[in-house]
Formats: C-alpha cells, structure tokens, sequence
C-alpha cells in the first residue's frame, strides 16, 4: 500500500514535517501545578531527538521494545516518538495492569528498557523484574519517593535526556539519520490485546496501518490543524493511539493531557476540544451525573429540564441530521438553545465539539440520543485493534442507534453463513507477536481477518453488531442465543451497571445483575432506604423489585423481535459483590469474562436453573491494596414475567 | 524500599515536663528528644496525654515544670507564635480548616505567616503583593499536586468526604513550610486505603521535604510501620522509648496495652 506522502511515512518524519511546517504552533499541553503548559511542534522534535539519542546511548536499538507506563503524560508521548525514530517498537501499558500480567508481557517481548510514568509503576517493574532478566532499564518521569533509590536499573528521565541532549550536541544529524533510514511497512507499535481468554496477544501494527487508517478519518471528517483533543484515554488502547496520536501527527493539531484522572471533566471544560472521543461508559457516567444533579435542581429547573429534553428527543436528532422539521418546532428547540443544551453542553465540555465518537462497546439508544439530540454529532464506528478501530463508521446525517455504518474507504466487509464478520483493510495488523497460529486463526490465505463477531447489514447497508461469533449460542430448543444482546439491553438502564446472561445449551436465559451503586443508591434515598453499602443495597427486596422490572422491559422488547423473543430472561439473580478486574471476572476494558464467571459462580448458575429462592455463596475477593478476603451473602433469586411474541405491543 | 533516612541532630528535646488540670495530672515528669528528619511517634492508650504533649511542644498548654529545647534554645514553655513562625505546624485530631472556603484557599491560609506585604497592598493586588502572591500560589500548587487533590482544588472544604479533608490538613500544615510537623491522629476514621495513602503521604513529606514528623497514632500497625523512634505513654508517665522493635518487647508497654493481673 504506497501512501501518497512519501515524505510522511512514519510518525518520526511526519514529526519533523510539522516542527518544519508550523514549528512555533503548540502541538501539545499538559496542566501542570493548575496551569496549562504548552509544547510547540519544533519543542517536541527537539524533546523527542533528545530522547532518542538518550536511549540509542542506553543500546536501545532498531527492532527492541520499549515499554511505555502510565498515564497520559508529555514524556510519555515523546517516548512512543523517540522509540520510533531509532526503529525501535514502544509498547505501551495499561497504566492499572497489575504487576503479574505486565510480566507476561515483558518477557514476551523480550524488553529491556522501559520509561515509567512514577514510582507506583516502577514498583510493580521491580517486582516482575526476578522474572524478566531482559528488563536492565527504567527511567521514571515523576521523581517523587526515588530521592533515596540508588537501585542500578533506575534513572530519571531527566538525566536520561540529558545524556541525549549532550550526544545530540557532539553527534548532530545521528537521530535525522536514524528517521530516515524508517519507512511505511516498518513496525510502528506493539498493543497487547486484553483477551477474554487465555494470553494477551501482541497485535503489530506498522505505520502504514495507523496512518492510512488515520488519514481515512481526517479526510472524512475534514479535520485540519486546528482541531483541540483530550488526551485521557489509556495509551494502551487502540482507539487512543488512532485518536490521540495517529490523527495527531497526520492533522497536526493539538493533544491536551489532563492534570489527573479526576480533573478530566473540569479540564475537559477549559479546553473545549473540537474532536472527542469517549467509550460509552464514559458517556453514561456523564449522564448520570446530569441526571442527579437534575433531580436535587429547584422544580422550575427540573420542570425545564423535562420540558425542554422532551422536545429535544423528539426533534434534535433530526435536525443534527437535516431531515426536516417543522418552522415551530425549530424555534421552539432554538429556544432550548439558549436556555438548556447551550448552558448544559458548555458544562459537559462539550460546546466546540464538531464531531464525536463511541466505540468498544454497543451503546445505549438512549444515551446515544441524549448526546445527539443535544446537538453534539455523536456518531460510532467499528474496529478492532487488529483493524486499527478503522472498519465502519456512520456518516454525518445516517446516524442509527443500533448499526456502526457503512465500511470505510478501502474496507471490504463479508458476513459468513455462520454470521461471523470478515474484513479486509489497509489498516490491518502485521501479525501476532511470535504467535504465528494466532495470525494464522486470524487472518486467512486471502488476507481476510476474522472479527469473531457476528452481525449482518441492514437494508441500507449499515452493519449491526449483535455479539461475539463463539458466545453465539442456542437454548435447548434451538432458538437462538446471544448473550451481549440481552447485557447490553440490561445494562442500557442506569440502575444496571452490568449483567451477565446464561442460556447456551439450557432451556431458558437467565441473567446474573450488578447494580449501579450510584444511581440505585440515589434512587433508595429518596425512598428513605437506608443501605451501607453495595452488598446491603443489593440485597434489599425493593431493589430486587427494581431490577425485575429492568427485566420485564427488556423481555417486553424481546418478545417484538421474532429472531429473539425466545431468550426472555426468566430468572436472575443480583450479585453480593461488584464484578472487578482485580478479581480477574472483567477484562481490563470492563468486558464481563462469561465463561470464568460461569465457573467461578457455579453455586448461582445451578440456582438460576433450580427450583430454590435463594442461593447461598461464597467467594474469594481481593482489595485494592492486594489483600484477600472471603465474602459470604444470601442471594435472592428473582423470576422475571416473560411475554408471548403477540403480547408484546400490549405490554411495552 | 528507599535507602534508610538519616537522622540528624536533636532538633526538639522536652525534659521533665509536668503539666496538670487542677487536680488532674495529664503529664509528669515526661522527656524525650526529635532528631532532625526522623518520624517520632507518641503512642498510649486513651487519655495517656498524647494530645497534651502535642499541645505543650506548640505552646498551647503551659506546662507547671519542665524544659523545651527547639533549635537549641531552651526555655520554660513554648509561645505559640513563636512555634509557628519558626517552623513548627500541626494538624487537628478535629479538623482545623475553613469549611466554605475552597482547598486551594484553605492552604493559601497556611501561609499567612510566609506573608510579608501588607494588607492594603494584597487588597489592590498591586506590585510586590501581586508577585509574591503568584509565588505563594505556586508552592501551594506544589503542594495540592503532591497529596493529589488537583480534581478537588476549587471544591469547598466542608463538602469533601472526611479522608480528603484530613489530607487537606495535612496540606494546611505543609504550606507553612515546616521544619517540624506535629500531626494528631492523622488516620483516625479512616479505612484501610485511605491509611495506606496517608501512610503514603507522611513518609513522602518526610522523604521529600526532609520534614520531622512528630505523629500520635492509634493503629499500632502504622506505628510500628512509619516511625524510626516510638515514645510511649501511660497515665501522663514515660514508659518506654526507642525503635519500633524494642518497644514491641519493652515488657512495660505490653502490660499497658494488654493489661496486667493483679
């Protein structure tokens, strides 16, 4: 694949091409001690060589592996650049990995160097280290509690830099040349997978992947140079780097990194970016803090909240889209404007946004549209790691709740009888990092990548993603089974924060429900229940009222659909405890791992297909400073009113 | 994890110290000595006279006998504004912060004695006033970044959950730049995670700052865990002191913790 910018076919060059091109325009901020502190184009170039002669001194050298840590950070930033300009393969972490599974990683990729954001993140290095002889280097950015470490694997990035500047001065032109000696196909970064099963999997992606993929975007949506971008997604993550940096690098606009993981909202509100990207969890966690802080507002406030959100679902969506609607009705949500989105978008940060994105997870139809009809151009897409997140995405004025678009330029889309989904693309991986089966699974003879998800396109051409392929099952009665089909309908209500479904194989679906603390909480306060906690707040009979309800809705909306109505939920069960990561039940991104919770719960499954009220159970929790204890709980289990495929308009 | 901290010389030394109540005895005869840049703890069971000591070393309390030696200068009792413009801070068991005041302004407060320009200069915001406030505010940044509460900087006080604001006591205390920190039960009514972070916190202030903390604690884990040199006391009396390990076996200190048959 020859990309037209010859001169641009690594992120190294295209660096230099801006530093050349718009050097004194900032290219990058970070708030820092509450004030934002500004990178130009040419001051990154210049970090970034600094930083790359430091490490070519380190033996850092073309083809190694770097591990980057931590959150977003400027340095860190620079440390995906100056690996790249030497050829080198940064490889970055999920800044929460616990310490066992970063260990995998490493020796997996033979690392040796690793650039850590702080001392938590060295720490957990040094506790893997016994095991990964490989890893000889850490530099860390945040000098704080290394005063006193003399350990010889450790230095601060500072000097690190240092070391560079003084070889960058006595060898001038050794970095130009190394960026040079790059191109297109070379690797340009290694991102592991977080697999819901088994080894996470190194996907390698070359520049021209991630460029073509970003370039794909810019043209389609016409972004220029000016666009402003938060920074605040884990660079681990796919949709960070396309987002954050690919696009970054080939639009030359401006990154901003929050100040911390809790600032992004008010930092969010000072930078007004233009170009927004957010998982829908982050989405949701927005909402429900408008929608509580709505219901403490004065009556007059709710009342225009209500009055004017009403209109807005009703009309607002049509006319982000340009269909057409009537002169009052325009006026009328013109009038919203001024006194409810204009004030409530200005809040979420959301005022200058042109166009934003959704992905990794299906949406609700109800908060997409809360985003949309406000008049904020939320829009989704599809992709993988594998695909650089650059399948399907919705073009303006085609916007569907429930379909991810049409495919991009250059995509080629398939659906197998089996209803699986298989692509080809520019942007698709290398391979699979030393695991040649792996690809071999993965990407066929003819180039074609098997998603694993399963889905099929709708009249218009859209494509609908109803689950994975492999969780694709059938109930005893052959109907079929889709299980993220049924969570994710839970989960679209503010009260579930998530669920697990069963029924492969058994004669009806059953769902095991985590309550969202906050939102349910709030809910019982207002009813003067009083809880202590989640465990408490779970087992009360009106909560289990609540969530039956849940239940009942989405069966009520099952039963309209002939393919599913027979995978009404029948029974369920509310969980003791919040399903975790740390507990090895979630996957880093927050997807439930089905089949663990299956065996780890076997107690549950075996009540939801018994005849007992309630199931006794006992497991193993671990807390945040590492501990283990042991929780014990009372479940009730819950039957859920299910509806004959006729009934249901009646019902709903 | 970090190489061992070097303690330095005597920085605070209290001796025969006797303080009463009327005819409550809270302190008698009570003496030991800070070295500069260690963590000194004052452990005891309830109404041992922990807090008192606290108070006499700032000069709340008038002790009736006794001797304070603070930067080699010795005197009788303490004047509380001499101890807080000559480097000694303290926290509050109950929290001493202004609670509809935001964080970042309850630390500005911190430094009110660091303050040199006038009133009416500040209020115009004119000059050196404008300088020095910029350089103020930047040390109370320094400050917020380190305890990590940049997400609650512009929050008011009284709306923070308790951790938090014991945190921001904590920072209340820093922002006067102390060379001794006093802190009063820090991690009282905390949980598990939050005394991990203030854990975190103090040794770090310590680390960094090269601060002496003078620490009361309850959670004899986090005693034994933080501190180089441990003083324990009884009904006002002294009875035991030195390291973590050689209190735990002082025979003493077992009997009045766990009690003794009679």
């Amino acid at each position: 694949m020859a990309l037209a910018h010859a001169a641009g076919d690594t992120f190294p060059k295209l660096l230099a091409r801006h530093a050349r091109e718009r050097g004194e325009r900032p290219a990058l901020r970070e708030k820092d001690l509450g004030i934002w502190q500004t990178w130009t184009w040419a001051e990154v170039e210049t970090e970034v060589r600094f930083l790359a002669a430091g490490l070519a001194r380190a033996g850092f050298r073309r083809g190694m592996h770097l591990a980057v840590v931590g959150d977003n950070r400027p340095r860190l930033y620079f440390a995906l650049l100056a690996a790249q300009s030497l050829g080198g393969i940064p490889v970055p972490f999920y800044q929460d990995a616990p310490a066992g599974e970063m260990a995998f990683v490493f020796r997996d990729a033979d690392i040796g160097f690793a650039i850590v954001e702080d001392q938590e993140q060295a720490d957990k290095l040094f506790e893997i280290l016994p095991d990964c002889p490989g890893l000889k280097r850490i530099w860390y950015d945040d000098p704080r509690g290394f005063r006193h470490d003399r350990r010889p694997e450790l230095a601060s990035y500072e000097s690190l830099r240092a070391e560079g500047e003084g070889r960058v001065r006595d060898q001038p032109g050794a970095i130009e040349a190394e960026v040079s000696k790059g191109a297109g196909p070379d690797v340009a970064i290694m991102l592991y997978t977080s697999g819901t099963t088994g080894n996470p999997k190194g996907v390698v992606l070359s520049h021209d992947n991630l460029l073509v993929s970003g370039r794909n975007y810019v043209e389609l949506e016409g972004l220029t140079d000016e666009e402003e971008v938060l920074a605040y997604l884990p660079m681990a993550w796919i949709g960070q780097n396309l987002f954050s940096y690919a696009q970054w690098l080939v639009a030359g606009f401006r990154i901003n990194c929050p100040e911390s993981a809790e600032t992004v909202l008010t930092d969010m509100r000072e930078i007004g970016p233009t170009y927004y990207f957010a998982p829908p969890r982050v989405l949701e966690a927005l909402l429900t803090q408008v929608t509580i802080r709505m219901e403490d507002a004065s009556s007059p406030k709710r009342w225009m909240f209500r009055h004017f959100m009403g209109l807005a679902r009703r009309v607002g969506s049509a006319i982000l889209d340009g269909k057409p609607v009537s002169a009052l009705d325009r006026l009328h949500y013109a009038l919203g404007g001024i006194v409810l989105f204009a004030p409530l978008k200005n809040s979420l940060g959301m005022s200058r946004v042109r166009v934003a994105y959704t992905a990794g997870e299906a949406i609700g139809p109800d908060l997409f549209v809360f985003y949309r009809s406000l008049g904020i151009n939320l829009k989704q897409l599809y992709g993988q790691t594998e695909t650089c997140a650059a399948v399907c995405v919705q073009p303006d004025g085609q916007v569907k709740p429930d379909t991810v678009g049409p495919p991009m330029k250059g995509v080629e889309v398939r659906v197998l009888d089996t209803g699986e989904i298989v692509l080809r693309c520019p942007g698709l991986f290398v391979e699979y990092h030393r695991n040649a089966e792996a690809t071999r699974e993965a990407k066929d003879a003819e180039g074609w990548y098997h998603t694993g998800d399963a889905g099929f396109f709708d009249a218009d051409g859209h494509l609908r993603i109803i689950d994975r392929a492999k969780d694709v099952g059938k109930l005893s009665d052959g109907t079929l089974f889709a299980p993220k089909y049924l969570e994710n309908k839970l989960k679209f209500f503010p009260f579930v924060k998530e669920a697990v479904a069963f029924g492969d194989g058994r004669a009806e679906a059953s769902a095991m429900v985590n309550i969202d603390v906050q939102a349910v909480g709030d809910w019982a306060e207002r009813r003067g229940i009083p809880y202590s906690g989640y465990q408490d707040l779970a087992a009360k009979p009106p909560v289990v009222e609540l969530v039956r309800e849940c239940v009942e809705k989405v069966n009520a909306d099952l039963a309209a659909d002939p393919t599913l109505a027979g995978s009404q939920i029948h029974r369920f069960v509310i969980l003791h405890k919040e399903l975790d990561a740390d507990d090895g039940e979630l996957t880093r991104t927050r997807k439930v791992r089905r089949r663990y919770i299956a065996e780890k719960y076997a107690g549950i499954v075996e009540a939801l297909y018994g005849e007992a009220e309630v199931c006794a159970v006992e497991a193993q929790v671990r807390f945040e400073d590492g501990r283990t204890g042991m929780v014990r709980a009372q479940l009730a289990v819950g039957h859920a009113k299910t509806f004959p495929p006729a009934a249901a308009r009646s019902a709903a | 994890m970090s190489g061992a901290r070097e303690a330095g010389p005597v920085i605070l030394a209290v001796g025969g110290i006797s303080l009463a109540f009327g005819g409550v005895k809270a302190l008698s005869e009570v003496g030991f000595d800070v070295r500069e840049h260690e963590v000194r703890a004052i452990i005891g069971p309830n109404g041992a006279g922990k807090s008192s000591m606290l108070n006499v070393i700032n000069g709340v309390y008038r002790p009736q006998q006794g001797r304070i030696t603070y930067l080699g200068e010795t005197r009788e009792e303490m004047e509380p504004h001499f101890a807080a413009s000559h480097g000694i801070a303290r926290t509050f068991q109950s929290l001493a912060l202004f609670k509809g005041m935001s964080v970042l302004d309850n630390l500005l407060a911190g430094r009110n004695l660091l303050m040199r320009t006038n009133l009416l200069l500040q209020a115009l915001r004119i000059g050196p006033a404008l300088r020095e406030e910029v350089a103020h505010r930047r040390r109370v940044e320094e400050i917020i970044d380190f305890l990590e509460i940049q997400h609650v900087r512009k929050t008011p006080v009284g709306r923070l959950p308790y951790g938090l604001q014991k945190r921001v006591d904590l920072g209340r205390a820093l922002a006067a730049e102390p060379r001794v920190l006093l802190l009063d039960e820090p991690m009282a009514g905390m949980n598990v995670e939050e005394k991990q972070d203030m854990c975190r916190f103090i040794l770090d202030v310590n680390d960094e700052f090269g601060t002496t903390i003078v620490l009361i604690e309850h959670d004899m884990g986090v005693v034994m865990d933080i501190s180089d040199r441990v003083v324990v006391l009884d009904y006002g009396r002294k009875i035991g002191d030195g390291t973590p390990d050689e209190v735990r076996s002082n025979q003493a200190v077992i009997d009045a913790y766990l009690g003794v048959q009679h």
